[in-house]
């Protein structure tokens, strides 16, 4: 009988359950749209910071950029649209820029004012911050000065808010990429309310504020970033993804197994050895595109025998980059015969090598041809060492380019070291011929060509020294006119090519994992894919 | 009495940690400046007044000498600086970060390396010289000759790929299936030594006089092990739990890398290849403080089981 009772309680309890259950259902709704709306992204990398000014890698742009919001921002298709600047206008001789912010707010309310901004430059470039990415922004009045301690009065900066909402900022020169630049995240506001109350704890998740389309829920290394949309985003009406998980972990197979098994959106690079499985297998989100960046060869002309142009024009030619791109690398790389890759804002084609063309025998040829007259045969054979840093493909890449110099009769030591001893030999020209990769920070060929102007010191690691060349460069940026520009830089491009104090072996791709689930997704020259964008099917 | 014995005792021990800790820091402080490279070498070279900048901001333009009681002044204040690499965090909040997963995989490892390492080598002992014993022995002496960054990638390619049991990799939020792994991987060459003392001082146990005056009494042999035998034959064992216990943090240096599990030791292997100066500093002093400590702790544990040290 008692049984029978508690049965019954039990029975009753159910119904009870059974009158909860349209409200269950309502929550399991509820929460499956919420788990519709989230997007998850392999970053490959742990964010060393979410300050704007502390940081210097790709990895953290995808977060920065999802917080923040810049003057321009990037479109959907990665070019420079207006962003916490509604408009503005530019002076005829395109050095001085009035910007009106929009009417805009921080995620905690506060309005967004041209003093944020004027607070952020000068934050930024004082040298106390110590940002490594301050150099960015010397093309505005004063800041190279200011940022160097030649100047200390920070009034002199050339970012001046006139108002909550005009910002005027005159540049030392016309720079026809400065729009584009401002994208970046060097050029983000920062609240200064909440730096100035938290010092450097501001960005921490009860501290911080931002701009953009997200806020800051939650970050713990190693393991995952968490943003959450900002209700109080001027666009929030267009933003589809509710959460957006940034998940560190390199570990480029592991993060193929977990976007097999859905639990990543997008990945933001594979393995390159998984390249033929994916194109079989995954050939819808298997996204490769042209990238700004180039890999290449810097030789030391400071030594001997490298300081001879036709040592280094013969070790050029005898590289058959076709056959690294095909064979080596196989994942759509694009064999380089110039510095500048393809497709660069503000230029046209760039200069190409003048042997481009020539069929890969009659360039061994000719280049054995130049380092017999530079004094090399089988008696002299030309000896030197190739130093790459550690990684799989750049030994790949080494062993290949070193069998091709045989061909020459060279005789090639391989070397490598960790990332940290290389640049640091780099740096120091301590080398005869080394792998260096160079990735845009913004889209214009002055990006890639003042690495070989004599005033750039340790990034021009083969220390070119070339007159003629640092001329034209410097014409270059006194130039307005983008067409007359482009051909100055055109013209000292092709010294560099004739030269070869760089030996360009291939234009970098990006690569990404896409799943179908994600939309508004586009390939874009800059790799970089705003979440605000992107949606769920 | 010998409370107040054992107190003196553990002071003495703690006053003489303090110059082995100071020579454990200046090795360290200066080892990591021998590497060549600096914290800011990287592929996009800084412009060198960026660099002044930098380095400045943390002192990295003095002298290394003033670097170096500057550090040490800082460490007597407990503030082991900024992490160079994490600038949003301090070392201190990065070691704090990792400690739980280290400690839930060092912790279990030393737990299995006890609880196997005991009871195998007890097996072994009582049943001498059979094939029992060889079977252990075998396997002790492959633990202890397989180091541990070996044996790590074979265990995830058997259970990881070819059998598809088990996580290659990760933390998954602490899950079972993640830390077995990594604890066996961890756990092995202790387990092993542990057998091989554990047998050693078992055998001799057995044959000593007041375990025949046992079995003279007539108690039952099972007794006699459990009760008698084991307790004198653990000794051994746990004066070698201080070494093994330094054994396991620094092979977790190892294992949490080969495993992606988001611990302390992981911050060191990180903080060595990117010049991170005090947050291998940071680890370095955290760790060596924290065997020091377990070192005493055995000390003590061995003074009270012991009877020959507690007469005064």
């Amino acid at each position: 009988m008692q049984r029978l009772a508690h049965l019954w309680n039990r029975l009753d309890y159910s119904c009870g359950m059974l009158r909860l259950v349209p409200l269950l259902a309502l929550v399991c709704v509820t929460t499956s749209i919420q788990a519709q709306t989230e997007l998850r992204i392999a970053n490959l990398g742990e964010p060393a910071s979410l300050d704007p000014h502390y940081v210097s890698g790709v990895w953290e742009n995808r977060i920065i950029g999802d917080l923040f919001l810049g003057l321009t921002t990037e479109g959907p298709d990665g070019k420079p649209v207006a962003g916490a600047a509604e408009e503005w206008a530019v002076s005829d001789d395109g050095t001085v820029y009035t910007f009106l912010i929009r009417d805009h707010v921080w995620s905690d309310g506060t309005p967004v004012t041209a003093g944020d901004f004027e607070y952020a430059f000068r934050r930024i470039l004082r040298p106390e911050t110590a940002a490594e990415y301050a150099s960015l922004l010397y093309p505005i009045k004063n800041a190279e000065a200011l940022n160097t301690g030649q100047m200390t009065d920070m009034d002199q900066l050339g970012v001046k808010a006139l108002d909550d909402r005009t910002l005027v900022i005159t540049l030392e020169a016309s720079t026809p990429y400065f729009l584009a630049q401002l994208t970046h995240y060097t050029a983000f506001p920062v609240p200064r309310h909440r730096v100035e109350q938290y010092g450097n704890d501001w960005t921490k998740p009860a501290n911080i504020a931002s701009n953009g389309a997200y806020v800051l829920d939650e970050w713990l290394p190693s393991t995952h970033t968490v943003l959450l949309k900002n209700p109080k985003f001027y666009a929030a009406d267009t933003v589809a993804i509710d959460r957006v998980v940034f998940y560190p972990g390199e570990d480029r197979a592991a993060v193929q197994k977990r976007f097999r098994a859905g639990e990543i959106d997008i990945a933001m690079d594979f393995a390159s050895d998984q390249i033929e499985w994916l194109r079989k297998n995954l050939p819808e989100q298997t996204r490769i595109a042209p990238y700004l960046g180039v890999y290449y060869y810097p030789v030391n002309t400071a030594k001997p025998p490298f300081d001879d142009v036709r040592v280094r024009q013969a070790l050029s030619m005898a590289i058959n980059r076709e056959a690294l791109t095909d064979k080596v690398l196989k994942t759509g790389e694009v064999p380089a015969y110039s510095l500048v890759p393809p497709g660069t804002n503000n230029y046209g084609e760039p200069a190409y090598v003048g042997w481009m063309g020539v069929p890969y025998e009659a360039r061994l040829a000719q280049a054995r041809s130049l380092l017999a007259e530079a004094g090399f045969g089988p008696d002299n054979p030309l000896e030197f060492t190739l130093s790459y840093n550690t990684s799989e493909n750049h030994k790949r890449i080494a062993i290949a380019v070193a069998s091709m110099w045989k061909q020459l009769g060279a005789r090639v030591e391989l070397f490598n070291t960790e990332v940290k001893v290389h640049y640091d030999k780099l740096k120091q020209g301590d080398f005869d011929v080394a792998r260096a990769g160079w990735i845009a920070d913004y889209n214009d060929p002055q990006n890639f060509l003042y690495l070989l102007q004599s005033s750039s010191g340790p990034l021009n690691y083969g220390r070119y020294a070339n007159p003629e060349y640092d001329a034209l460069m410097e014409q270059a940026s006194a130039t307005t006119d983008l067409t007359k520009r482009a051909g100055l830089m055109a013209q000292a491009e092709s010294l560099a090519m004739r030269d070869q104090p760089v030996i360009p072996i291939y234009y970098y791709v990006s690569k990404n994992l896409v799943s179908n689930a994600v939309q508004g997704w586009q390939d874009t020259i800059n790799d970089i894919h705003r979440s605000r964008y992107l949606s769920l099917k | 009495m010998a409370a107040r014995i054992m107190i003196a005792f553990a002071a003495r021990r703690c006053l003489s940690a303090l110059p082995t800790l100071l020579i454990v820091i200046t090795l360290a402080f200066f080892m990591m400046r021998l590497a060549p490279g600096g914290p800011f070498d990287q592929e996009r070279a800084l412009p060198p007044e960026i660099e002044r900048n930098v380095l400045a901001a943390y002192n990295l333009d003095q002298p290394l000498w003033r670097q170096y009681l500057d550090y040490l002044a800082d460490l007597t204040r407990g503030d082991f600086g900024p992490s160079f690499k994490y600038r949003d965090f301090t070392v201190a909040e990065l070691i704090a970060n990792g400690f739980p997963a280290s400690l839930q995989i060092g912790g279990l490892a030393m737990l299995c390396a006890i609880v196997f390492g005991v009871g195998l080598g007890t097996v072994a002992a009582l049943h001498q010289n059979s094939p029992l014993d060889y079977t252990v022995m075998t396997f002790a002496m492959t633990g202890i000759a397989v180091p541990n960054f070996v044996m790590a990638p074979l265990l995830t390619l058997l259970f990881g790929v070819y059998l598809s049991l088990l996580p290659v990799a990760g933390w998954g939020d602490g899950a079972w299936a993640n830390k077995l792994l990594p604890v066996i991987a961890l756990a092995l060459p202790q387990v092993a030594y542990i057998a091989r003392l554990t047998r050693g001082s078992m055998i001799e146990v057995l044959n000593s006089n007041y375990i025949r005056t046992a079995r003279a009494k007539g108690l039952r042999e099972g007794l006699v092990v459990t009760r008698h035998a084991v307790k004198g034959a653990l000794l051994p064992v746990v004066s070698y739990l201080g070494p093994a216990t330094a054994a396991v943090a620094t092979g977790s240096v190892v294992i949490e890398t080969i495993f992606d599990i988001p611990g302390t030791g992981r911050y060191f292997v990180e903080g060595a290849l990117n010049r991170d100066y005090p947050l291998v500093m940071g680890v370095v002093v955290f760790y060596a403080a924290m065997i020091i400590a377990l070192n005493l702790a055995v000390d003590l544990l061995y003074g009270l089981m012991d009877p020959k040290l507690r007469r005064p």
